[in-house]
């Protein structure tokens, strides 16, 4: 059984009614063209020794099943899911700060660290494990650290806080960096486009508008076609 | 171990397949010479799909773009960055000095920024100016036609603006500005600094039928696989290579020393195969070293003989010496007036930005003697590793609590999307003999060659300019409505922010040109004084830095010496 349904299967077994699944639509306005198709998915762009490097951390295990499952309780408190964009759990979350864990070492003992803390923490309070905790009991342990005083450096905090901190940043990045969380943020870029200058309702949202002398001087996208000539001045001629 | 000679003698042998190498593999190959291009990388094209990551979607990666294997982040196309596995160098005490290597076809040129900017008449004459450093032996007329040239081969857009320093070209027109842009020529405009359309070699629209025209996708860093951005493996090599050229390019092949026979003469090169890790040696007519300026500097140090036994063209021991790089400095902003933005449209635009400062200031009444630019970015862009990072850190500014969990933080992230915009000046530092690099004879490379090792600090001129550049930042965000962010504003604890030297990637100087062959390297056509066949480049000939990047003018300068080698070739006078 794939990771990751185990890790579904755990969070609707354990009654966090919150969540609700919800495929991600991949609607949308996609200008193909052949460059987006030519490029080698097997590769995502790595040199062998990259991909070498990819491989050998994903046979890596850092956290077992428990410290998956409580990491991704975690992240669905942290960024509860929303129709229509999911939320962490279909962004793969956790698998992705797992990843990250193994990627970037400094990571690896504050987390292992924090998760400890966190069932210890929720042990003494209410006898039971974060996991299984009801969400009011997880928000009575995470509301003190939640909030930490930004006066303070983050590395001179306590590891609890210095934890959840880590926990919100790689939940929040994780899910917006999936399919789900670039679709909830809106972002319409990183496919073939021609750039013609800011909407004009956009302008005005924003109160500013387009010099006319300076967009005199743009390109004007249906001359972008023909091989550029100039006179002997530098002035374009086509 | 026995040097494998190869039987085959090269008209020219081109060391380094970046912007120099490129430019002078094109003219040479095209004048119909037999040309051999030496490269410690391996192969590279934009368009493999094997290696391309424009367009790859974050999720497409388990680390979603994070820099652990690139500094710059997985996307970016530079094979090699800061440290190169098994190619260290060293560090002179109390000194850092960062050394950017990209180990591919085509080197820098595949991410680089692609801020194409002429040297303006005054650049080239910064002794006359304020008595600093030292005048190069041309001028802006003696480069004037092969800027041109290199405009109308390459493309760059820009507008004709008729600065004075800033000179105009041949330009195809450039994109509009993007909705940050439009609050930064507003905030600059307040303060009556110059804003003007960047020039960058992007193409807005066609110039030749081989290479595509940009799709907007924002990701020239990545290396454009229509060919839309220069490289020099896309826009130099493999068209010199189409219309027939002869060019044999070697890869992996790591060059230890410049070869020479009893009268001195050069006779070509010996390198190390990267894959069989042997010894080889090719020889040519002419060797042109454009294998960067820090690279380049450490092969002539490296090519120790009878004839030249303080390295080859160092009779001057002025090789590696001058090393200088550009300065930098930056600030963020929060910027109020780019929350909650629509985002129904693709803004993705150009990769970098479509507006910049050229240097505006008078420096005759300043505290610092040279210039910079201000580069400017912003906008909604693809999210990557690191994003949503302290997602509502800028509560701060309205009293809000910081922190937290829940639904608030979707709001938090969609809230201050696009909203902040950062400044880097690029400025110009003085070129000083006391920086250098040299070779570190306690250290070896994995191929058993000699390291440099960097000696290299920033004086006060550089720093009194890192501290107008955070007042001109602070003003900028001030007239934006924004708020400085990101630690806030450096001040002198910090040197203001300045960058170490190296980590703005212009590094030039190294084997600086001139007429004296007592303190210079090479001559005005880049030929050295000693050697009167080999020739260097890439930016080690540069007298001095300007408020400017190096590329084009490195494109320009090798251009130049191309004429010339060809023209000396044909004299046979070398």
């Amino acid at each position: 059984m794939d990771r990751r349904k185990s890790i579904q299967t755990i969070i609707l077994g354990a009654g966090a009614s919150a969540i609700v699944f919800h495929g991600c639509k991949t609607e949308g306005d996609k200008t193909t063209t052949d460059i987006a198709h030519s490029s080698d998915p097997d590769f995502f762009g790595r040199t062998p020794e990259e991909l070498e490097r990819i491989e050998k951390l994903n046979a890596e295990t850092l956290f077992n099943e428990h410290e998956m499952e409580t990491i991704a309780v975690l992240s669905t408190v942290i960024l509860p899911p929303k129709e229509p964009h999911g939320g962490p759990i279909e962004a793969e979350v956790p698998e992705f700060i797992e990843f990250m864990g193994k990627d970037i070492p400094e990571l690896e003992t504050p987390l292992l660290g924090g998760l400890m803390w966190l069932d210890h923490k929720c042990n003494t309070e209410f006898g039971a494990e974060f996991k299984t905790a009801t969400l009011e009991q997880q928000k009575k342990i995470l509301d003190p650290i939640a909030y930490h005083d930004t006066e303070v450096p983050l590395d001179e905090q306590t590891l609890e806080i210095q934890f959840f901190a880590l926990m919100r940043n790689l939940v929040v990045s994780g899910y917006y960096t999936s399919k789900m969380g670039i679709a909830d943020l809106g972002y319409k870029g990183n496919m073939p486009n021609i750039w013609d200058g800011v909407p004009q309702d956009v302008l005005d949202q924003h109160g500013v508008e387009y010099d006319p002398e300076w967009i005199a001087k743009c390109i004007d996208q249906s001359t972008r076609a023909t091989i550029a000539t100039w006179d002997a001045e530098g002035n374009l001629l086509t | 171990m026995q040097i494998i000679e190869s039987p085959e003698v090269y008209d020219v042998i081109i060391v380094g397949s970046g912007a120099g190498g490129g430019m002078a593999t094109k003219q040479l190959a095209d004048a119909g010479f037999n040309v051999a291009v030496v490269e410690a990388g391996p192969f590279f094209d934009p368009a493999d799909p094997k290696t391309m990551t424009q367009l790859k979607w974050p999720y497409e990666s388990p680390r979603r773009g994070a820099g652990t294997d690139r500094a710059f982040g997985e996307w970016d196309m530079s094979w090699g960055d800061w440290e190169v596995e098994g190619e260290p160098y060293t560090q002179a005490e109390g000194t850092n000095f960062k050394w950017w290597r990209s180990r591919m076809l085509g080197g820098r040129t595949n991410h680089w920024g692609r801020i194409s900017l002429r040297f303006g008449p005054k650049d080239f004459k910064g002794k006359t100016r304020d008595g600093l450093g030292e005048d190069w032996p041309i001028g802006y007329d003696d480069v004037k036609p092969y800027y041109d040239k290199v405009d109308k081969l390459i493309g760059v857009f820009g507008t004709n603006e008729g600065l004075e320093n800033d000179p105009d070209g041949f330009f195809i027109p450039p994109p509009k500005p993007r909705l940050h842009e439009l609050f930064y020529i507003k905030g600059a405009k307040k303060t009556g600094i110059p804003v003007i359309p960047s020039r960058m070699s992007m193409l807005t629209k066609k110039i030749n039928k081989d290479r595509g025209v940009c799709f907007y996708c924002g990701q020239c860093s990545r290396s454009c696989s229509v060919y839309a951005d220069f490289s020099s493996g896309s826009c130099l090599i493999f068209p010199a290579q189409k219309s027939g050229g002869k060019i044999r390019i070697y890869v992996n092949s790591m060059v230890r020393e410049v070869t020479t026979n009893a009268e001195g003469k050069a006779t070509g090169i010996s390198y190390v195969n990267k894959e069989d890790r042997k010894e080889y040696q090719l020889k040519a007519r002419v060797v042109i070293l454009a294998a960067s300026a820090c690279s380049s500097a450490r092969i002539l140090l490296n090519s120790k003989s009878p004839q030249h036994p303080n390295g080859l063209g160092n009779s001057s021991d002025i090789v590696g010496k001058y090393l200088h790089d550009s300065t930098g400095a930056s600030a963020t902003g929060f910027i109020p007036g780019l929350m909650n933005r629509n985002t129904s449209y693709n803004e993705d635009g150009v990769g970098g930005m479509h507006v910049y400062s050229p240097w505006w200031g008078d420096n005759s009444k300043l505290d610092f003697p040279r210039g910079y630019h201000i580069e400017v970015w912003g906008g909604m862009g693809v999210p990557n590793y690191g994003f949503g990072f302290d997602a509502n850190a800028f509560n701060e500014f309205f009293g809000a609590k910081i922190g937290g969990y829940g639904d608030t933080l979707r709001d938090d992230v969609k809230k201050y999307y696009g909203s902040v915009v950062g400044f880097g000046g690029r400025g110009e530092g003085i070129a000083l003999k006391e920086n250098y690099c040299e070779i570190d004879p306690t250290t070896l490379d994995q191929f058993g060659i000699p390291v440099l090792k960097f000696n290299y600090k920033w004086s006060d001129h550089e720093k009194k300019q890192a501290k107008h550049m955070q007042d001109t930042f602070e003003e900028l965000i001030h007239n934006m409505g924004g708020q400085q962010i990101w630690g806030g504003k450096s001040g002198k604890d910090d040197d203001y922010g300045l960058r170490a030297p190296g980590e703005i990637i212009h590094e030039v100087g190294t084997t600086r040109m001139g007429n004296d062959p007592k303190t210079s390297v090479t001559n005005k056509f880049n030929q050295l004084h000693d050697v009167d066949n080999v020739f260097i480049v890439d930016a080690g000939p540069f007298v001095s830095q300007a408020d400017k990047n190096c590329t084009w003018t490195i494109l320009a300068l090798s251009w130049r010496a191309s004429d010339y080698i060809i023209e000396q070739l044909k004299k046979q006078n070398i």
